[in-house]
C-alpha cells in the first residue's frame, strides 16, 4: 500500500480536532463547529475549483463533525467526487465518508455505484480493495444489487491478486448474509470451492469463511470441499512450525485455518471415501497427539491457539460419533483439564464432555471423571462452571451410579446457587424418576428433595409424583407410610400430596393432618379438604369429626373462595348424599394415563429446544413405561397438555357429575336440595346433553355449580326500569366476532353477569338458547331482556320473557326463535336491565351474534361445477375482495375448522394451487336463496389473506367479506 | 425543608457537597450528575424527578448549584433560597466561578451552616451575615459585640444592627427594569411584558423608617378621590415620558417591608438594611413603552440567495440615548458566504452563532436606521425548510419602560437629629432588553 506523504498530513484536521478537544464547555464546542462549519460551506460553494488535497481534508473535517453526533447536510458531492481521484489517500477518505454517511436512497447512488465499478474494473489492487471494502461496509440490498453478479467474478478470475481475492470472499460472504437471494453462486460454485487450494494461506481463509456460510444453506452443492479441506488440513498439521512463515502463530501452524476447515467439515457427515476418511482420522489423532507434547511456549498465546484447535477437533470427533478410540482418547484429553487451572479451559472441557456423554462409545469413558467432575461441582468457584459440571453429571448418569450422582447433587442443591436451584430440582427428579431401581428410594428422594428444596420444586414435580405413587398400587403403601412419618416431625409442605394417599388408622392420621391445616398454604388446605371427604367416604366412622370441621366457620366462611366453595360443598355431599353417590362421586383416581413426563417438558422449555436430546427424551419415555408398568399407553398421548393441576377440583369432578345425571339425576337432587335450583343441567332439552360435556370444562358452569352461603337478607329493589336502552358496548362489535364460525360460548361477562350462548340453525329458521348467570351473591331484580332488530323486516325474532328475578349465584335461560326474512347486515341488539340492591338500574345493550352466514346451507360440487358457478358471478358488484394481514395463526387445521365453522362445505381439489380454501354454500331466507362461492388464498410468507366472494347478491358478497376479514 | 445542597462545575464533578438530612444519600449526587449534567439531551427543566428525589437546580455560569429533597416542598421557596445564596456568595467573594468556589470553599460551608438549618432557610441577609462570618478568621469580639449579635440574630429586626453613624446621610435607588416582547412580522404584540426591580444602597444613621412612594395606579386612584392631598409628592424625580400611573400585576417585597401596612393602606414602609439590598420586584402588563420596533424584511432570491432588511426605529423621546443596542439576524444553516451594509454602527457575519450580529453604541430617541444583508446559500439534499428564528434584540435605555415614577421616599428618624431634607436622594432608570424578540 501506497504509504502517506508528508504533504498529506492534513494540518488544519489536526488543528480543528484539537480545538475541539480543547473546549472547556459544550456550547464553545458547538460555536467552534458552526464556525467550522460555515467554513467548509464557503469554501465548497462551488465557484472556485478545490484542489483533492483539501477536497479530501473538509470532507474528513465532515466526517469527523458527524461522528461527534452532528448533522451533516451538504459535502456529499464532494465525496463522491474524491472517488474519481487517482491519489490513493483522497480515493479512501471518499469511500470511507460514503460508507459512513450516503444512505441508500439518496440520489447520488448511481454515481456511487459508478465510481465503484470503475474501481473493480480498474487493474490497481489497492483501488479494487478500497471499492470491496466500502461494498462490503455499506452491505445494504442495493449493494448487492448492483455487484453481487460482479464480484464473483472478481474471486475466481485467474489474474486477480491475491489480497483483492481475500477482500472478494468476504465482500461476498458480506452480501451474502445480508441479501441471499441476491447472490446466486451457480456456476462459480466448483471454482470457488477450488480456491481451498489456493497458495495463498489468507486467500483460504477468507474463501473457507465464504464456504462455510454457503455450505449451510445448500450443503450439497458444495460437497467436493470436504476432500480438499482434509488434504489442506493434513498439510497443515504435519507440517512444521515453521513451513508456514507469516502463518505460524506462537509455534502453532495456521491456527485460524485450521479451525475454520474443522469448523467446515463439521458441516457434513464424515468422508465416505476410506482414503480421504483415514486421512482425517490421521489428521484428528495427530492433532490429539500434539496437543499432548510439551509445549514449545510458556506464552499464553502458544496454548490457546493449540487448544483452540483441540477443541474444535474434539467437536468434530463428536459431531462424527464413529470413532470410538478417538472418542476415548477426546475424553481422556479432556479429562485433563477438568483441573486445569484456567476457568475457561475448565468450562469448555466440561461442555465438551456433556455432549460426549450422550455418544455410546464414550460414555464409560467419560464416566471414569465422576469422581473429580463432582468435586468440581463442590468446590468450583465460578457458577457457570459450576452449572456445567451440573449438566455433565445429569448427562453421565445411568443405572449403575444414578444413586451416587443424585446423592451427590441432593447434598449439592442444600448450598446451590438460587440461580441453578431450580433447574437442579428439575435434574434430581427426572433422574430418580428415570434410574429408580426401587420405589422406596424415589419416594425417600423426592421427600428429600422437597425438604431441601422447597421452595424451588415446581409444580409439575409432585405432580409427577403423585401421578407415579396412583398408578402404583405398590408404592403407596410405602409412600404413605414415610409421608406420615415425616409429618410427625416435619411442618406443611408434605400434606400437599397427603392427600391423594389414603391408607393408615383413620383418625389418627385425619387429627394429625388437621393440627397442620393452619400452617398450610391456601393451595394446600384445597387440597386436604379434599382429602378430609375421601376420609368420609373410606372411613365413615370419621364422618362426624370431618363435618364438625367443614361446619366451624374458619372454612364455611373462609375469606377465600376456593376453599369457602369447597368446604360448603364436601359439607353438603357428605351430609346429603347416600353413601353409593359418594363411593360414585370420591372413587379413587383412575391411574393417570401415560403421557410425557411434565418435568422434562419443563426442563425442555427453561433451557430451549435442542438442550435435551430426542433420544434422551425418546429414553425417558421408555423408562418411565417400564416405571409405571401396569399402564397402558395410548398411541397419541404424548402430545396432550400435561395433567389437570386439581386432583380432585371441581373441574375434574363435574364430568362425574355429569355422567351421573345421564344415569338417574342423583346428584341433581343432591343440589337442588340445597336450594339453588340453578343447576343447569335439567333446564335444557335432553338432545343436547351431548354438547354438556365439553362445556363443563368451561368456568361458567364450574361457576353454576357453587353455592353462595350468603343469605339474601335484603329485600329486592322495586324501582321498575324506565331507562332507555343503553347503546351498544364498545366491544360489542368484538363480541359479536368471536362468534362468526362457533355457535356456542361465553357472549360476554363481568363482574355481575355471564351470558353464555347455544345456537343451532336449520334452513332459515334459529334457536338460541342465552344462559344469564348472576355472578354475585346477591340477587338481581327487575330482570328484563328486549331483543330488537335494527334493519326493517330483515329478521324475525321472538323470545320468551325471562324470570325478573334471579338470585345470587344463580342462573336462568332464555329461548328465541329467529327467523331470516331477507338478508341483513346488522345483528340484532340484546338489552339487559336489571337492578341490584343497593346499585343503580344496571342498563347493557350486546350484538346478538347472529350473522347472515348462520343461514348457510353447505353446497357439495365438483371442480368443473365450481368453475362454471364461479364465471356465472362475474359481474362485479357481485364480487367482494379483500386483502389483510393474518391476525391469527394460518395453520391449516385451524382455518379449515373455522372455514367449516362457518357453514359453508369446504371443496377439495378445486382450486390448483393446494394451499387455498374454496368454499360454497347457499343462504336460506325466507324469500330467496343466495348462492355463494368462496376463495381464501393464504400468503404464509408475508402473513396476508386475499379473501375473494362472490355471491348472487351484492349486498350479501359485502358484509361477508367484511366478516371474514376479521377471522382469519 | 431542603435535604442538601450540592455545587457542581461544568463537568459534573463535586465542588460542594452539604446534605442536611439523612434521606439524601451519596448517591443523589451522582444521580444528578448523571441524569442532567451529562444528559444527552439538554435538560431544559429547572426541576428534575430521579427516582422519588427532587433536583432543583439553577446555573450560574459555568456552575450548578442543585438543591435536593425528597418531600414535597415549595419549590418557588428552594429557588429563592438558591439565589439568595447565589447573592451571598457575590457578595462575599465577588463572580461565582469554579475557582472562587474552590478557593473559597470553608467560607461556603460556613455560609452553608448558617443560611440552612436541617433544610430550613433562615436569616440569608448578607448585611447582617457579614457581621459573624467574615473571612479575616476568628477576631475576639467584647461581650457587647457578641451580645449585639446575639440580639441581632434573634430580634425582631434581624436585617440592621443598631447604632450606625455615617457623617452623610445618602440614599441610592435604581428602578431596574427589563422588557421582554415577542411581535408578529406585521408588528403586532403577541406578547409583552416587563419585569423590574427597586433597588437600594442606604446609608443612613441610627433606626430610620422610610416611607417609598411610587405612581401605583390604585394608589393614585384613591388619593384622587381622597382630594388631592398629596400633590407635592406627585413632583417628578424621573426623567421618562409622562405618564400619570401604571397598573402593577404582582410585586413582592423585601422582608423589611411592613406588609400588613401594605394590605392595609398600599403604603410601603420600612426600617432598611445597611448597604445593598432588593426592595421590590414587580411586573407589569399593561401600557408598555416598548423602546423599539424592529421591521423585517426577508426574501428568498431561488435556492441560493436570501436577502434580509431590518429597520430598526427608537420610540422614545429625543432628548434620551439608548445604550448598547445590538440587534441578532439569524441565519439559515446552509450559509455560505454573506454580505452586510449598515447605516449605522458595525455588523458582523458570526459563523460560531449562526447569526448576523449589528452593534449600535449608542441611539438618540425618535430615530430610524437600516441594515441590509445578501446571503448567499448551499444547496443542500436536505429538503427540511429554514425555521426563520426570530431577529432578537438588546439594548439599555435610561427610563422605566413599564412607566413607573418613584414619587417619593421620604427617612424619618425620631432619635437621631437629622431630617428628611438632610438626606442625599438620588434616583436612577434603567430599563434593559429582556427576551426581545419580533418574528421574521
Amino acid at each position: 500500500m501506497p504509504a502517506v506523504s508528508k504533504g498529506d498530513g492534513m494540518r488544519g484536521l489536526a488543528v480543528f480536532i484539537s480545538d475541539i478537544r480543547n473546549c472547556k464547555s459544550k456550547e464553545a464546542e458547538i460555536k467552534r463547529i458552526n464556525k467550522e462549519l460555515a467554513n467548509i460551506r464557503s469554501k465548497f460553494k462551488g465557484d472556485k475549483a478545490l484542489d483533492g488535497y483539501s477536497k479530501k481534508k473538509y470532507v474528513c473535517k465532515l466526517l469527523f463533525i458527524f461522528l461527534l453526533g452532528h448533522d451533516i447536510d451538504f459535502g456529499h458531492m464532494e465525496a463522491v467526487n474524491l472517488l474519481s481521484s487517482n491519489k490513493y489517500t483522497e480515493k479512501q477518505i471518499g469511500y470511507l465518508f460514503i460508507s459512513v454517511l450516503v444512505n441508500s436512497n439518496s440520489e447520488l447512488i448511481r454515481l456511487i455505484n459508478n465510481a465503484i465499478k470503475n474501481d473493480l474494473s480498474s487493474r490497481n489492487p489497492t483501488f479494487m480493495c478500497l471499492a470491496l471494502h466500502c461494498i462490503a461496509n455499506v452491505g445494504s440490498r442495493e449493494m448487492a444489487e448492483a455487484f453481487a453478479s460482479e464480484i464473483p467474478r472478481i474471486l475466481v478470475a485467474g489474474d486477480t491478486m491475491d489480497s483483492v481475492k481475500q477482500s472478494a470472499a468476504l465482500c461476498l460472504l458480506r452480501l451474502y448474509k445480508t441479501s441471499p437471494d441476491l447472490v446466486l453462486m451457480g456456476e462459480w460454485t466448483s471454482r470457488v470451492v477450488h480456491l481451498l487450494n489456493d497458495q495463498h494461506m489468507g486467500v483460504v481463509t477468507a474463501a473457507i469463511s465464504l464456504i462455510t456460510c454457503l455450505s449451510q444453506k445448500n450443503p450439497d452443492e458444495f460437497k467436493t470441499c470436504v476432500s480438499l479441506a482434509v488434504s489442506r488440513l493434513s498439510r497443515i498439521v504435519s507440517s512444521a512450525s515453521t513451513d508456514l512463515q507469516d502463518y505460524t502463530y506462537y509455534f502453532v501452524p495456521a491456527p485460524w485455518l485450521s479451525c475454520k476447515l474443522l469448523r467446515l467439515l463439521q458441516c457434513y457427515p464424515p468422508p465416505e471415501d476410506g482414503a480421504v476418511k483415514g486421512r482425517l482420522v490421521e489428521c484428528l489423532e495427530t492433532i490429539l497427539n500434539k496437543a499432548q507434547e510439551p509445549p514449545k511456549s510458556k506464552k499464553v498465546q502458544h496454548s490457546n491457539a493449540k487448544n483452540a484447535i483441540l477443541f474444535e477437533a474434539i467437536s468434530l470427533i463428536i459431531h462424527y460419533d464413529s470413532e470410538p478410540n478417538l472418542l476415548v482418547r477426546a475424553c481422556n484429553q479432556l479429562g485433563q483439564f477438568l483441573q486445569h487451572r484456567e476457568t475457561n479451559l475448565r468450562y469448555l472441557a466440561l461442555e465438551s464432555m456433556c455432549t460426549l456423554a450422550s455418544s455410546e462409545f464414550s460414555h464409560e469413558a467419560v464416566k471414569t471423571h465422576i469422581e473429580t467432575v463432582i468435586n468440581a461441582l463442590k468446590t468450583e468457584r465460578d457458577v457457570s462452571v459450576r452449572q456445567r459440571a451440573a449438566d455433565l453429571l445429569y448427562a453421565m448418569c445411568d443405572r449403575s451410579n444414578a444413586k451416587q450422582i443424585v446423592a451427590e447433587m441432593l447434598s449439592y442443591l442444600e448450598t446451590a446457587d438460587y440461580s441453578i436451584r431450580e433447574e437442579m430440582v428439575l435434574k434430581v427428579a427426572i433422574l430418580a424418576e428415570k434410574y429408580a431401581v426401587d420405589y422406596s428410594w424415589y419416594v425417600d428422594t423426592i421427600l428429600n428433595l422437597i425438604r431441601i428444596a422447597g421452595d424451588y420444586v415446581s409444580e409439575e414435580v409432585w405432580y409427577r409424583v403423585i401421578q407415579i405413587v396412583i398408578n402404583r398400587d405398590d408404592v403407596q403403601g410405602y409412600a404413605a407410610k414415610t409421608v406420615f412419618e415425616v409429618l410427625l416431625h416435619e411442618p406443611s409442605k408434605f400434606g400437599r400430596w397427603f392427600g391423594s394417599v389414603l391408607l393408615g388408622r383413620p383418625l389418627v392420621q385425619f387429627n394429625l393432618l388437621h393440627s397442620k391445616f393452619h400452617l398450610c398454604s391456601v393451595p394446600t388446605r384445597a387440597l386436604l379438604l379434599s382429602a378430609y371427604i375421601k376420609f368420609i367416604n373410606l372411613f365413615p366412622e370419621t364422618k362426624a369429626t370431618i363435618q364438625e370441621v367443614l361446619r366451624c366457620d374458619s372454612q364455611i366462611r373462609n375469606s377465600d373462595v376456593e376453599l369457602q366453595q369447597r368446604a360448603v360443598e364436601y359439607l353438603k355431599l357428605s351430609s346429603i348424599a347416600s353413601t353409593d353417590v359418594l363411593a360414585t362421586v370420591l372413587e379413587e383416581m383412575p391411574p393417570f394415563p401415560e403421557r410425557e413426563s411434565s418435568i422434562l417438558a419443563k426442563l425442555k422449555k427453561k433451557k430451549g429446544p435442542g438442550a435435551v436430546s430426542v433420544t434422551e427424551l425418546d429414553d425417558s419415555k421408555r423408562e418411565a413405561g417400564e416405571l409405571n408398568g401396569g399402564a397402558d399407553r395410548g398411541p397419541d398421548t404424548a402430545s396432550t397438555p400435561s395433567p389437570s393441576a386439581d386432583l380432585l377440583g371441581i373441574r375434574s369432578a363435574a364430568p362425574v357429575g355429569a355422567a351421573q345425571t345421564n344415569a338417574g339425576s342423583l346428584l341433581v337432587d343432591v343440589f337442588s336440595d340445597s336450594g339453588c335450583s340453578h343447576f343447569p343441567f335439567p333446564l335444557l332439552p335432553i338432545h343436547s346433553l351431548f354438547v354438556l360435556l365439553p362445556i363443563c370444562f368451561h368456568p361458567c358452569f364450574v361457576l353454576g355449580l357453587s353455592l353462595h352461603p350468603c343469605p339474601v337478607l335484603w329485600p329486592p329493589s322495586s324501582a321498575p326500569p324506565s331507562e332507555d336502552p343503553a347503546p351498544p358496548l364498545s366491544e360489542a362489535d368484538e363480541l359479536l366476532n368471536k362468534f362468526v364460525c362457533k355457535n356456542n360460548g361465553v357472549l360476554f361477562e363481568n363482574q355481575l353477569l355471564q351470558i353464555g350462548i347455544k345456537s343451532e340453525y336449520r334452513q332459515n329458521l334459529g334457536r338460541m338458547y342465552l344462559f344469564y348467570g348472576n355472578k354475585t351473591s346477591v340477587q338481581f331484580a327487575s330482570f328484563s331482556t328486549t331483543v330488537s332488530c335494527p334493519g326493517e323486516l330483515q329478521l324475525n325474532v321472538q323470545s320468551k320473557p325471562v324470570e325478573p328475578l334471579v338470585e345470587g349465584g344463580a342462573q336462568i335461560q332464555q329461548v328465541l326463535n329467529i327467523e331470516c326474512i331477507t338478508d341483513f347486515c346488522d345483528a340484532p341488539l340484546l338489552n339487559i336491565k336489571f337492578s341490584r340492591y343497593g346499585g343503580a338500574l344496571q342498563n347493557l345493550t350486546l350484538k346478538l351474534p347472529v350473522t347472515i352466514n348462520k343461514f348457510f346451507q353447505p353446497t357439495e360440487m365438483s371442480s368443473s361445477d365450481f368453475f362454471q358457478r364461479w364465471k356465472q358471478l362475474s359481474q362485479p358488484q357481485q364480487e367482494a375482495q379483500k386483502i389483510f394481514k393474518a391476525n391469527h395463526s394460518m395453520d391449516t387445521e385451524v382455518l379449515k375448522a373455522k372455514l367449516l365453522g362457518l357453514g359453508t362445505a369446504l371443496l377439495d381439489n378445486v382450486d390448483p394451487n393446494p394451499e387455498n380454501y374454496v368454499c360454497a354454500g347457499v343462504i336460506q331466507t325466507k324469500g330467496q336463496q343466495i348462492g355463494c362461492l368462496l376463495r381464501l388464498e393464504p400468503n404464509a410468507q408475508a402473513q396476508m389473506y386475499r379473501l375473494t366472494l362472490r355471491c348472487s347478491k351484492d349486498t350479501v358478497s359485502k358484509r361477508l367479506c367484511e366478516l371474514l376479514a376479521q377471522q382469519f | 425543608m431542603i435535604g442538601g445542597l450540592f455545587i457542581y462545575n461544568h463537568k459534573g464533578e463535586v465542588l460542594i457537597s452539604r446534605v442536611y438530612r439523612d434521606d439524601i444519600g451519596r448517591n443523589a449526587v451522582d444521580a444528578f450528575r448523571v441524569n442532567v449534567i451529562h444528559a444527552r439531551q439538554q435538560v431544559r427543566s429547572p426541576v428534575t424527578n430521579i427516582a422519588r428525589t427532587s433536583f432543583f437546580h439553577v446555573k450560574r455560569s459555568n456552575i450548578w448549584l442543585a438543591a435536593v429533597t425528597k418531600q414535597n416542598v415549595n419549590a418557588a421557596m428552594v429557588f429563592e433560597f438558591l439565589y439568595k445564596m447565589c447573592d451571598v456568595m457575590t457578595a462575599y467573594f465577588g463572580k461565582i466561578s469554579e475557582e472562587n468556589i474552590k478557593n473559597n470553599f470553608v467560607l461556603i460551608y460556613e455560609l452553608l451552616d448558617e443560611i440552612l438549618d436541617f433544610g430550613y432557610p433562615q436569616n440569608s441577609e448578607t448585611g447582617a451575615l457579614k457581621t459573624f462570618i467574615t473571612q479575616q478568621g476568628i477576631k475576639g469580639q467584647t461581650k457587647e459585640e457578641q451580645s449585639q449579635i446575639t440580639s441581632q440574630v434573634t430580634g425582631q429586626i434581624g436585617w440592621r444592627r443598631e447604632g450606625i453613624k455615617y457623617r452623610r446621610n445618602e440614599l441610592f435607588l435604581d428602578v431596574l427594569e427589563s422588557v421582554n416582547l415577542l411581535m408578529s412580522p406585521q408588528g403586532q404584540v403577541l406578547s409583552a411584558h416587563v419585569s423590574g426591580r427597586v433597588v437600594m444602597k442606604s446609608y443612613l444613621s441610627g433606626m430610620p423608617e422610610c416611607k417609598f412612594g411610587m405612581n401605583d395606579k390604585i394608589v393614585i386612584d384613591k388619593q384622587g378621590k381622597g382630594g388631592a392631598s398629596d400633590d407635592a409628592g406627585k413632583s417628578d424625580l424621573g426623567g421618562g415620558s409622562g405618564k400619570q400611573s401604571i397598573a402593577i400585576d404582582d410585586c413582592t417585597f423585601h422582608q423589611c417591608v411592613r406588609l400588613s401596612k401594605f394590605d392595609s393602606e398600599r403604603s410601603i414602609s420600612f426600617i432598611p438594611p445597611d448597604g445593598e439590598y432588593e426592595l421590590m420586584r414587580y411586573r407589569t402588563t399593561k401600557d408598555i413603552i416598548l423602546p423599539f420596533r424592529v421591521i423585517p424584511l426577508v426574501r428568498e432570491v431561488g435556492r441560493t440567495k436570501l436577502e434580509v432588511k431590518v429597520v430598526i426605529k427608537s420610540n422614545f423621546k429625543p432628548s434620551l440615548l439608548a445604550q448598547k443596542i445590538e440587534v441578532r439576524i439569524p441565519t439559515p444553516l446552509n450559509t455560505s458566504g454573506v454580505q452586510v451594509i449598515c447605516m449605522k454602527g458595525k455588523a458582523k457575519y458570526k459563523a460560531s452563532e449562526n447569526a448576523i450580529v449589528w452593534k449600535i453604541k449608542r441611539m438618540a430617541g425618535m430615530k430610524e436606521s437600516q441594515i441590509s444583508a445578501e446571503i448567499e446559500l448551499l444547496p443542500t439534499n436536505d429538503k427540511k425548510k429554514w425555521a426563520r428564528p426570530p431577529i432578537s434584540m438588546n439594548f439599555e435605555v435610561p427610563f422605566a419602560p413599564s412607566g413607573l415614577k418613584v414619587r417619593y421616599l421620604k427617612v424619618f428618624e425620631s432619635k437621631l437629629n437629622y431630617s428628611d431634607h438632610d438626606v442625599i436622594k438620588w434616583v436612577r432608570y434603567i430599563g434593559r432588553s429582556g427576551i426581545y424578540e419580533t418574528r421574521c
